[in-house]
């Protein structure tokens, strides 16, 4: 009897399965996410994209997505999955997932793979991720203006190029304005712990920090900061819910504009392997409305973006100090080039803190 | 002066939460029965305190869903784990697991709304006096009551007859049962008290300490509440040292690194971990008695009738 139900159950996932690959007329996306899709963050921002995607072209294509899928082996079993499923375009959409990315990617040569953040690439698989130390940039300019102690706390995720390259571009815009200012990081040493964030939070301010940045997921340092009063940038996604009367403006992912563009790459059947780094002219990511601040601060951040967006100005323009002293060698003429910002690894001069494992 | 209070404040916010589902899973473990699904009973008590706050805008109505979702999700270990005897070590996994899910499919549509966190305590006068004033009276109800519950622990455990039968159905089964004692009916209530406080602790996280829901956002802290009961060897007063101690070495290596000390922050980060471990490894050497692991701890009692 047992054995029969099984049997049964089987006939009938296989009867589902096969159902739902008959449907496909459309094309079929595919994603995969690291967390819920309600983790007001990272997912959050790539579902909402997702959701765009499919207010854009949903007569033409069906979207699947798993969501909370660890890094790792998981990740492979997930994404074989949906090409299964027939899935012929898939996001996966967080670093984690390069090498499980790579190896099905290689398995299936028909199906085609975008990775985000990531820097590994095959011919049917691309890469894709934004120039976000362009938004730490204007962060820098407008904490730096705002703060009174000349104190900025930064609350870090984990001490990788990516965050490490955030910290200095803050630095850089920072000391345009005021020399002498001062940054306390902590390191979290997680991407997503509420309490633990709020806890970073806490000490930063108590140490006398009046601006909180953040490189890490959820709302709670922002929280904190509206409980005590202070000033702080969201991150990933739009928190001045959480801070009314606190967000100076936040990092937003806005992934919409790229996934439209390679599903339509896609149903155009000119879809090929490439290697995108959008920065603010590209749509990549977004700011959120300048809030909290006075007019005059307010014109510098929107300056600085157009500056930015024109490519007329650069964040980390040469000549770059490291704090040593001693001068960066510029390898991208004007400015550091891509690949030393991809890798950065050490603090410009002005941080008065020790990178780990330097 | 300031900072000084300012960080004993950090810490019993963050020693709270462990300290409740610790105090819950110690009385389990006294009974007898391992239950692995603290992490998971918490964060579904975290869900449905939210839940229960954000729709009533009452913290102690909020509070107490948590409590009852705690319950229920240890009443499904105990029908499990004591009514069908089943390995209490997978089922304690199930459950954490189970919880997860749970968590996020009844927190859904609660992720993004806010609530007015628990208020603290504020005495004029009292409150006022410097370093000791919020700390002593300054507080969340939390912060009492999970100071209350662990002195009353103490108590029912070693004052009390009801204890004593408790603490034979850890140790011995078979001879607790041959008294004529229902241990499975022991048991259960253990299992529940467990799941109650392991449901207040995870209800404390969104009601008190970041006022909002996330899926996931207990991050851990039920596995660290397990660990605590096993380096305090199963004492009450040790559990009180290893939660603060915990809570302090968080919160101070946080402090350490605004202050950019040049120790790694990855070192830093595992510190709490290392620390509470070592300090209560020492208390259990320096007094005698060895260990002190309840005998019957996660064996399967089925009474023959």
């Amino acid at each position: 009897m047992r054995k029969s139900l099984l049997a049964l159950a089987a006939t009938l996932l296989l009867a589902g399965s096969i159902g739902a690959a008959s449907a496909a007329d459309k094309l079929k996306v595919g994603f995969i996410y690291l967390g819920p899709i309600g983790d007001l963050g990272w997912t959050y921002q790539h579902d909402l994209a997702r959701q765009a995607l499919v207010k854009e072209l949903g007569d033409k294509i069906e979207t699947t997505y798993l969501e909370n899928v660890p890094e790792g082996p998981d990740a492979e079993r997930s994404i074989e999955q949906l090409v299964r499923a027939g899935n012929k375009l898939i996001f996966t959409t967080s670093f984690g997932y390069m090498d499980p990315t790579l190896k099905v990617a290689k398995k299936y040569p028909n199906v085609h793979f975008e990775h985000a953040t990531g820097y590994k690439r095959n011919p049917n698989m691309s890469t894709y991720s934004a120039r976000w130390y362009q938004g730490r940039y204007i962060q820098g300019l407008i904490a730096a203006k705002m703060s009174k102690s000349g104190v900025l706390g930064y609350i870090g995720s984990f001490p990788i190029p990516e965050v490490v390259s955030g910290i200095n571009a803050t630095m850089l815009a920072a000391q345009t304005i005021n020399p002498n200012i001062k940054v306390k990081i902590i390191w979290a040493n997680t991407w997503f712990d509420p309490g633990k964030e709020a806890d970073a939070a806490k000490a930063l301010i108590d140490q006398g920090a009046d601006v909180i940045m953040q490189h890490t997921d959820s709302p709670a340092a922002m929280q904190i900061a509206s409980e005590r009063g202070k000033l702080a940038f969201g991150q990933d996604s739009e928190m001045i819910k959480f801070g009314p009367k606190t967000q100076l403006t936040s990092i937003l992912d806005t992934w919409g504009s790229y996934y439209i563009e390679r599903v339509k790459a896609e149903l155009a059947g000119t879809w090929k392997s490439e290697d995108s780094w959008g920065g603010l002219d590209s749509h990549m990511f977004a700011m959120a409305p300048y809030t909290n601040m006075p007019d005059e601060v307010k014109k510098l951040a929107e300056d600085a973006q157009a500056a930015i967006t024109a490519g007329k100005l650069h964040p980390f323009k040469c000549p770059i100090v490291g704090q040593d002293g001693k001068p960066v060698e510029c390898k991208g003429g004007e400015h550091l080039d891509d690949g030393q910002i991809l890798g950065m690894n050490f603090y410009v001069k002005g941080i008065d803190d020790k990178l780990p494992g330097k | 002066m300031e900072l000084v209070e300012a960080i004993i404040l950090s810490v019993l916010a963050a020693s709270t939460p462990l300290l409740i589902a610790a105090t819950g899973e110690l009385v389990t473990e006294r009974s007898g029965v391992l239950n692995l699904g603290v992490e998971g009973m918490m964060i579904v008590g975290a869900a449905c305190g939210f839940a229960g706050a954000w729709l009533t805008g009452s913290i102690f109505i909020g509070a107490l869903f948590g409590i009852v979702a705690g319950t229920m999700m240890s009443l499904f270990f105990a029908l499990m784990a004591l009514g069908l005897a089943v390995n209490q070590v997978a089922t304690g996994l199930a459950l954490t697991i189970l919880g997860v899910g749970l968590s996020g499919l009844i927190g859904a549509g609660f992720v993004g709304e806010r609530i007015t966190p628990a208020v603290h305590l504020s005495i004029p006068g009292l409150t006022d006096i410097p370093l000791v004033g919020r700390v002593l009276f300054g507080e969340d109800a939390f912060v009492y009551f999970s100071i209350a519950l662990l002195v009353g622990v103490w108590w029912f455990l070693y004052r009390t007859r009801a204890g004593l039968i408790l603490r034979a159905c850890g140790d011995n089964h078979v001879s607790a049962h041959a008294l004529g004692y229902p241990v499975l009916r022991i048991r259960t209530l253990a299992v529940m008290f467990g799941g109650a406080c392991a449901g207040l602790a995870g209800a404390y996280l969104p009601l008190a300490y970041t006022p909002f829901f996330i899926p996931g956002m207990t991050a851990g802290r039920g596995w660290i509440a397990l660990a605590l009961v096993v380096f305090s060897s199963w004492r009450p007063g040790r559990l009180v040292v290893g939660a603060y101690l915990f809570g302090a070495v968080t919160i101070l290596q946080l402090h350490a690194q605004g202050w950019g000390v040049g120790i790694p922050s990855q070192f830093m980060s595992a510190l709490p971990y290392l620390a509470t471990i070592v300090v209560l490894v020492l208390l259990s050497r320096a007094r005698s008695g060895g260990s002190t692991a309840p005998a019957a701890l996660g064996t399967v009692f089925v009474p023959d009738r």
